[in-house]
């Protein structure tokens, strides 16, 4: 109950900010809210399964992608979005299948070069995908249901719908018992199967519930903001959503969003009083892993929160 | 003898040149309780191993409850009924008692999962401790739990790996008694050291050396079998 409470409450501040958010910031929140879906959707894999993808871009760039291509054949929201969810669950579920045939560096390492593939293959295709310049989506293309999602308040509606029903679900999941299995298999994978489940199953299921939270994180993306590009399935998008996990807390429902949020305003107020905003991160990080390992809410859930979902 | 609710034949498993199980015959009567029992390093962790699906058979085969397992994975032979607790307590420590017989109980499908699981902790007297994180239980205590997780998944077969090794004598009884209660519904197969509760608990025992099977029989047969005495019993 507190806890759900909590999760409503977060969900009702952000709701009335956007009356109170110069246009500047309004914008902000809005992308920080849908980057967030994205790392929730990494933290159902790594912070509750214990999953440490190196391939997520994958999956990102699949929503953005169907979204954005559907896009470009006419289609607008209510279509590129579900298309969007698919895309990433269906990604997560063939790199799934094969990648979980390994675990741990291996599976670090054949996440990455899954995710390293689709980026060339993003590239390569060149005169579909706009390769390295991306696109920018038609107009009429950036529509749900009658909204114009080039303005601000249903850019900001989209981006919180997408954040609330995201973090209800994880919310219900974490308490499901597929959610303690899931954390069943991330703490003792042995033990797991011998109480009759089926490693593999219960990874795969982990893998595609996030696949479909990074899915429609990329579609959302590519509606609020119109643009849609090869560096969003590169890398740096697998890497980020791991950072934001770590800075929110592994393992913890609210941890993305805090992570994503904290990290987007640290390189955005330290990129406006240096250029070194890179090294702004290293420190923080650094921090981190010295002061609190566990991430923010981890570490206040170990220091007496323990309610904390 | 009543029906056999497990059978193998010719189970073999070693590791590189050490012959941990070689070629072991073996048949469990339903609702019997048999206890395995042999020097450190005879096999005994393996041979059950070798049952509960956690090392993959190199030869031989096993039947339970009529059908051919042999090749079933860990996780189906749980579902066909199949529980095993550890020899090394692995349960998940960090996360509350609750949480650990819960994930037992939910397996099979429990449509009242809070009673259930608190059910299930009462019966080793756990349950004033569910909310507790598990790794932060006395060693007897984890012992139990471990127990009562295997008894969750209320299994036609329960192998026990040297389930009274460090428990307290008062605990013990507890113990015996709890055994007594699952059978004749759950057959236990239990690898003991404590000769006390082998020759308590078992209406069968089964003796084995160097990964071959030494001798079988009545408490009564172990104790008066002059082989066993030499290997085992120390004379
Ligand atoms: N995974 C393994 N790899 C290599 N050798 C192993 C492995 N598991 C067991 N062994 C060896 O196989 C032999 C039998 O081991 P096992 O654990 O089955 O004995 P045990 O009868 O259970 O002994 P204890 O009473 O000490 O528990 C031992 O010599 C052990 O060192
Ligand atoms: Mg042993």
């Amino acid at each position: 109950m507190k806890s759900l409470a909590l999760h409503l409450a977060v969900i009702a501040l952000l709701f009335a900010l956007q009356f109170v958010l110069p246009p500047y910031h309004h914008t902000n929140i809005a992308r920080v809210m849908v980057l967030a879906v994205f790392a929730m959707g990494y933290n159902i894999a790594f912070g509750y399964t214990g999953l440490l993808s190196l391939g997520h871009a994958l999956f990102f760039g699949a929503g953005l992608y169907a979204a954005g291509l559907m896009a470009n054949g006419g289609w607008t929201g209510l279509a590129t979005l579900p298309a969007g969810l698919l895309a990433g669950g269906l990604v997560a579920l063939a790199v799934g299948m094969l990648a979980l045939r390994t675990a741990g560096v291996s599976f670090m390492i054949v996440t990455l070069m899954f995710a390293q593939a689709g980026y060339l293959t993003i590239l390569y295709f060149g005169p579909v995908t706009g390769g390295d310049e991306g696109f920018v989506l038609p107009a009429a293309a950036r529509n749900l249901a009658g909204f114009d999602l080039a303005t601000e308040t249903p850019r900001y509606t989209l981006g919180l719908a997408l954040f609330a029903v995201a973090l209800l679900a994880n919310l219900a999941l974490v308490r499901s018992p597929l959610g303690r299995v899931m954390v069943a298999m991330r703490e003792n994978e042995e033990r797991s199967r011998m109480l009759g489940y089926n490693p593999f199953t219960v990874k795969l299921t982990a893998l595609v519930i996030s696949g479909l939270y990074a899915g429609v994180a990329g579609a959302g993306y590519a509606l609020m903001f119109g643009y849609v590009g090869a560096s969003f399935a590169a890398i740096q998008y697998s890497i980020l959503p791991m950072l934001w996990v770590l800075l929110g807390g592994a393992g913890t429902v609210l941890g993305p969003f805090i992570g994503a949020l904290l990290m987007f305003y640290l390189i955005d107020l330290s990129s406006s009083v240096t250029t070194a905003h890179q090294m702004v991160v290293g420190v923080a990080l650094l921090a981190l892993v010295l002061f609190a390992p566990k991430g923010l809410l981890g570490t206040l859930r170990e220091r007496g929160l323990k309610w904390l979902p | 003898m009543a029906a056999m609710i497990l059978s193998a034949r010719g189970l073999t498993r070693h590791f590189g040149g050490l012959k941990a199980v070689d070629g072991v015959d073996f048949d469990l009567a339903q609702g019997e309780i048999h206890a395995i029992i042999g020097p450190n390093g005879a096999g005994k962790t393996t041979f059950v191993s070798l049952l509960s699906g956690r090392i993959p058979v190199q030869s031989g085969s096993i039947t339970f409850n009529g059908q051919d397992i042999t090749r079933l994975p860990a996780h189906a032979r749980v579902a066909r009924g199949i529980a095993y607790t550890f020899q090394i307590t692995a349960i998940y420590a960090r996360l509350p008692v609750y949480d650990n017989v819960a994930l037992a109980v939910q397996r099979q499908g429990s449509r009242a999962l809070r009673r259930d699981t608190m059910a299930a902790l009462a019966r080793v007297g756990l349950d004033d401790r569910a909310d507790q994180e598990a790794g932060t239980l006395a060693y007897g205590h984890q012992r139990l739990l471990e127990i009562a997780m295997g008894l969750a998944l209320k299994p036609r077969l329960l192998i026990l790996d040297e389930p009274t090794q460090g428990l307290a004598n008062s605990e013990i009884e507890g113990f015996k008694a709890l055994v007594r209660s699952v059978v004749p519904d759950t057959t236990v197969l239990l690898i003991e050291h404590n000769m006390d509760v082998v020759m308590d608990l078992a209406q069968r025992i089964t003796v084995l050396n160097f990964g071959r099977l030494l001798a079988q029989g009545t408490p009564a047969d172990i104790r008066a079998n002059g082989a066993v005495q030499a290997a085992y019993l120390g004379g």
